[in-house]
């Protein structure tokens, strides 16, 4: 193999694995040290840089980093970086005069963003301090988007979400609620300088089987019955509720049933629970809550006597899977109805853009959904952006803010004329974490203990009414535990070629054996002749420059590493070095900042 | 020494026969100086041991004084062992193999330990041909008190300091031979792919095993103008003949039967095959060994092993001592009591 470009950024990034998989790349180890030293403001606007609503995300996450976490594959479980994202969050101390402010003069561009979702937002997040007049229309009486409308508020609190749109509110940015755009060329005639449609996947799927017109009374659709009970026009629902569906929207259905007295509810999945849309942690968290989770049950009819729902009846299949777990036969086995007074459908939500007039310029393709460019998120009409759920499909917050920053360097580059595709390439910086003599500027000390449990408020307390959180956060206990569990995989090994004695003293003390001193071979070769083979093909190998003394090279598997630093420990002549890496990702402030570099040095 | 210990994590780590991993061969955490050699000679016990799937208490270890002599501690944590008086190690591991022939003894020496203050019962062990691995961990220098010369510096070599040495030095290698040692070897720790091997062939031999192996002082010897640098050890590094340990149940390989290996079946079950590396050397021929070594060319460090002689008894069966350890034996048969010493006795009166 050829030695490994250390100097690409996105190498290094690569081993910061939970920042790798975190779509708006948050620097998850940095702030996690910082709320080790109690640091927790400084974790939050750590937080806030990259994924501007930490209070939020840290409740509701999709959370990617987490089965991305090395901690993961070491032992079992990952760190639980979403809980410690809500610690920063709830135990910071003031912030707002740490926040960007919109300029005393504003740059004279006009930016109109429809749906007040995390995606609009994080783009006057970015562009308001800038200068730009921002102008957010929403169609529902509080802006949020899915987050106020779909998440129930004993998952996330209003407070949180008031809180954290308030602060980029009061940027200066402009929230017209309430006003629902129908025409999107009546709002280019009103001479934005540019439009972003952030307008999310607001159409939930229909479900047409015999009987649904007859039912309609008690039958819903997931997200809309969500949004009625998050704006009050939902109250009640019947005592037997069945949910169709496993995906996250489910989940929310079927606990929302449950407090507004519901008694017995059950969600209804058509294949076995491997095949689950919904993360883990939600099913689990509905479970608690007595939910019955029913397998292999594929709708077929619903059932209505005297012209009311009283059922729905369900085919009962089985499944044939192959060695990789994929499904290769399909079989009904039987059939039976379930007795219900509600049925809620949770399958899915699409795009739906009923209000873009189709001679705009801006493209559909075949599924009828606007072509937009995945780096510049532009659409086929210079000016107008898409973000979030309406750009690619439904997604989740993390992904829709990280839309947002990109949309947002677009938009700022668009505004002044220049060539939206050239963006600031991301950046790498090393420094040595050596304080003095096997003295890092880390806790290098591996934590053996277990992930810790977030504790939830009693069952009996919660159903009591919809606002009730149900989780408690962590306490000072298990902030201490869990903080200590994150391997700090952005303090770097750094290795030089040209200092290595080849003594072996690295090899003997990595406690994960994953560095080999080996001639060199094509990887696959390589893989499998290190000190524990690499068989974690996801996860790259180091190789080294050709060592002085024999011409062998260093291996280094990423896959296991604990960044323990005893191989920098162990080295006599520091050709390992433990280095704190930070990976520089540009938002649309970076660039304006390069721009008026460049315009002071002409 | 490193700031903290080893974290335990063996989830993905292979299991011998026993179940165990390698971690489990471990000791407590090594206090030498960062890359020393000898951490490396640690390492390679800790595989071998593994690799011979050998329960971890199996092992007797026995040391003296000296860098070399603190390694006992760093692995086989579960075995019992001895760090003795300087240079008095073949006497403990003597009385040791003499009531319990049972366990695997490890001797752990350098250049000091065995070659100057322990030189004398250095020698008799070899010559009683106890049965035991004896491991010299040799970088020319006395570590421990601040890198004066030691007995194995080369003429030629520098100290740290600047001093070049004057005196011959004494090779183990050669002085195991002439003393009629019945397994010889050299080493490196650097080259564990070499060391492992070895280890697991002197450890399947009946009779004294002296690996000597060059172990660079990190501290004391690893600089410009030292013989016994990683540095020049790696250029004039020259390996002659590479053993193989081949248990039992395994086969000897088609990778053995081409190019002349030589194939030593052992004692204690098993196979050494030999497999040689450039020269035509057969080690089992004594004068060839000698040959070999007098006549190695300027600074050649000729490594593997040297010789190998499974023929001849070890102490145990020179003095016809019982096979089962005392502590095991019964206790009428251990102490016949008064009318058999009595009768004794009579013989003498």
């Amino acid at each position: 193999m050829k030695p490994t470009d250390t100097a690409d950024p996105d190498y290094f990034h690569k081993v910061v694995d939970c920042q790798w998989a975190c779509p708006a790349h948050t620097p998850v180890p940095d702030y996690i040290r910082l709320i080790a030293q109690g640091r927790f403001t400084d974790a939050y606007m750590v937080n806030r840089r990259s994924n501007v609503f930490p209070g939020i995300l840290g409740r509701v996450c999709d959370r990617p980093c987490e089965p991305a976490c090395r901690r993961g594959r070491v032992e079992d479980e990952p760190v639980a970086i979403c809980r410690l994202k809500r610690v920063a969050a709830d135990h910071k101390d003031e912030v707002a005069d740490k926040l960007p402010r919109a300029p005393i003069a504003q740059n004279g561009k006009k930016i109109a963003l429809i749906g007040a979702g995390p995606a609009s937002l994080t783009v006057a997040n970015d562009l308001a301090p800038l200068g730009y007049d921002c102008t957010v229309f929403e169609a529902l009486e509080k802006p949020g988007g899915l987050m106020i409308s779909n998440i129930p508020s004993f998952r996330l609190p209003e407070r949180v979400l008031d809180e954290e749109i308030g602060y980029i509110l009061d940027m200066g940015v402009k929230l017209k609620t309430g006003h629902r755009i129908d025409s999107l060329k009546a709002l280019l005639d009103e001479g934005y300088d540019a439009v972003f449609v952030g307008s999310g996947a607001p159409k939930g799927k229909e479900l047409n089987l015999p009987g649904r017109q007859e039912a309609d009374a008690n039958i819903h659709i997931g997200i809309s019955w969500l949004e009625s009970v998050a704006f009050d026009h939902v109250k009640s629902i019947g005592k037997r509720v069945l949910i169709i569906g496993v995906g996250n929207t489910a989940m929310d259905c079927c606990r929302t049933s449950l407090r507004l007295g519901a008694d017995e509810v059950k969600v209804m999945a058509r294949k076995p629970r491997e095949f689950f849309k919904a993360s883990p942690w939600e099913l689990e968290d509905a479970e608690e809550e007595n939910v019955e989770i029913v397998v292999n049950h594929s709708p077929k009819a619903f059932v209505i006597e005297d012209g009311k729902l009283v059922g729905m009846t369900f085919e009962i299949m089985e499944y044939d899977t192959d060695e990789r777990g994929r499904i290769t036969d399909t079989r009904v086995v039987g059939e039976k109805t379930i007795p219900c007074d509600d049925v809620i459908l949770a399958i899915g939500q699409e795009n739906a853009f009923p209000w873009i007039e189709r001679d705009l310029g801006i493209e559909f393709d075949k599924w009828d959904v606007p072509v937009v460019d995945e780096t510049t998120f532009e659409s086929t009409r210079k000016g107008v952006f898409f973000g979030g759920d309406s750009a690619f499909g439904p997604k989740n917050i993390i992904w829709a803010v990280e839309h947002g920053h990109q949309a947002a360097i677009s938009i700022d580059k668009h505004c002044q004329g220049l060539d939206v595709s050239e963006r600031l390439p991301r950046g790498l910086n090393l420094e040595t974490a050596k304080m003095g003599h096997n003295e890092w500027a880390y806790s290098n000390g591996y934590d053996p203990s277990q992930r810790r449990q977030m504790t939830h408020v009693e069952l009996a307390k919660r159903f009591k009414d919809l606002d009730t959180e149900v989780e408690l956060g962590f306490d000072p206990q298990q902030t201490a535990v869990e903080v200590e569990r994150c391997l700090n995989c952005d303090v770097q090994t750094v290795f030089t070629a040209s200092a290595c004695t080849e003594c072996d003293a690295c090899i003997d003390i990595c406690p994960v054996n994953c560095l080999t001193i080996t001639p060199n071979g094509e990887e696959a070769d390589l893989r499998q002749r290190l000190s524990a083979p690499a068989d974690n093909l996801d996860q790259d190998l180091f190789v080294s420059e050709d060592l002085p003394n024999t011409g062998r090279v260093m291996v280094k598997d990423e896959d296991l590493c604990l960044h323990c630093g005893l191989c920098a420990e162990r080295c006599p002549t520091a050709a390992w070095d433990m280095a704190l890496s930070e990976i520089f990702l540009p938002h649309a402030d970076d660039e304006a900042a390069e721009r008026a570099r460049r315009r002071a040095a002409e | 020494m490193t700031s903290i210990v080893k974290p335990r994590i063996d989830k993905h780590l292979r299991r011998n026969q026993l179940g165990l991993t390698v971690r489990d061969y471990e000791g407590v955490m090594s206090t030498l100086c960062a890359g020393c050699g000898h951490d490396s000679v640690t390492a390679a016990f800790v595989q071998a041991f593994h690799e011979m799937n050998l329960e971890p208490h199996r092992a007797a270890k026995v040391s003296g004084i000296g860098c070399s002599s603190k390694t006992t501690a760093y692995f086989l944590g579960q075995s019992s062992g001895i760090n003795s008086v300087h240079g008095r190690m073949p006497s403990v591991a003597t009385g040791a193999a003499a009531v319990n022939p049972d366990l695997y003894y490890i001797g752990v020496s350098g250049d000091g330990d065995s070659l100057s203050i322990g030189i004398g019962q250095f020698a008799h062990a070899i010559r009683r041909n106890l049965n035991m691995l004896y491991c010299i961990e040799n970088n020319g220098v006395y570590g421990l008190t601040k890198g004066q010369f030691s007995a194995s510096a080369d003429i030629g070599t520098k100290a740290k300091y600047g001093e070049v040495n004057e005196q011959p030095p004494i090779d183990p290698v050669l002085l195991a031979l002439s003393l009629g040692a019945t397994f010889v070897a050299r080493g490196f720790s650097g080259d564990k792919k070499q060391l492992v091997p070895l280890m697991k062939a002197a450890l399947a031999h009946k009779g004294f095993a002296l690996i000597d192996i060059v172990s660079p002082c990190v501290t004391f010897n690893d600089h410009k103008g030292s013989t016994k640098s990683y540095a020049h050890t790696y250029e004039y590094y020259h390996p002659v003949i590479h053993a193989d340990f081949v248990p039992e149940e395994a086969e000897i390989t088609a990778e053995y039967q081409d190019g002349g290996a030589i194939t030593v079946p052992m004692h204690h079950g098993g196979n050494v095959t030999l497999r040689k590396l450039g020269r035509d050397y057969d080690p089992r021929d004594r004068d060839q060994a000698f040959h070999l070594l007098r006549t190695r060319e300027g600074s050649e460090v000729l490594t593997g092993l040297l010789y190998i002689d499974e023929t001849k008894p070890d102490m145990g069966d020179m003095n016809r001592l019982p096979d089962e350890p005392l502590n095991v034996m019964d206790y009428s048969k251990l102490c016949p009591g008064s009318a058999k010493l009595a009768e004794v006795m009579k013989g003498y009166s």
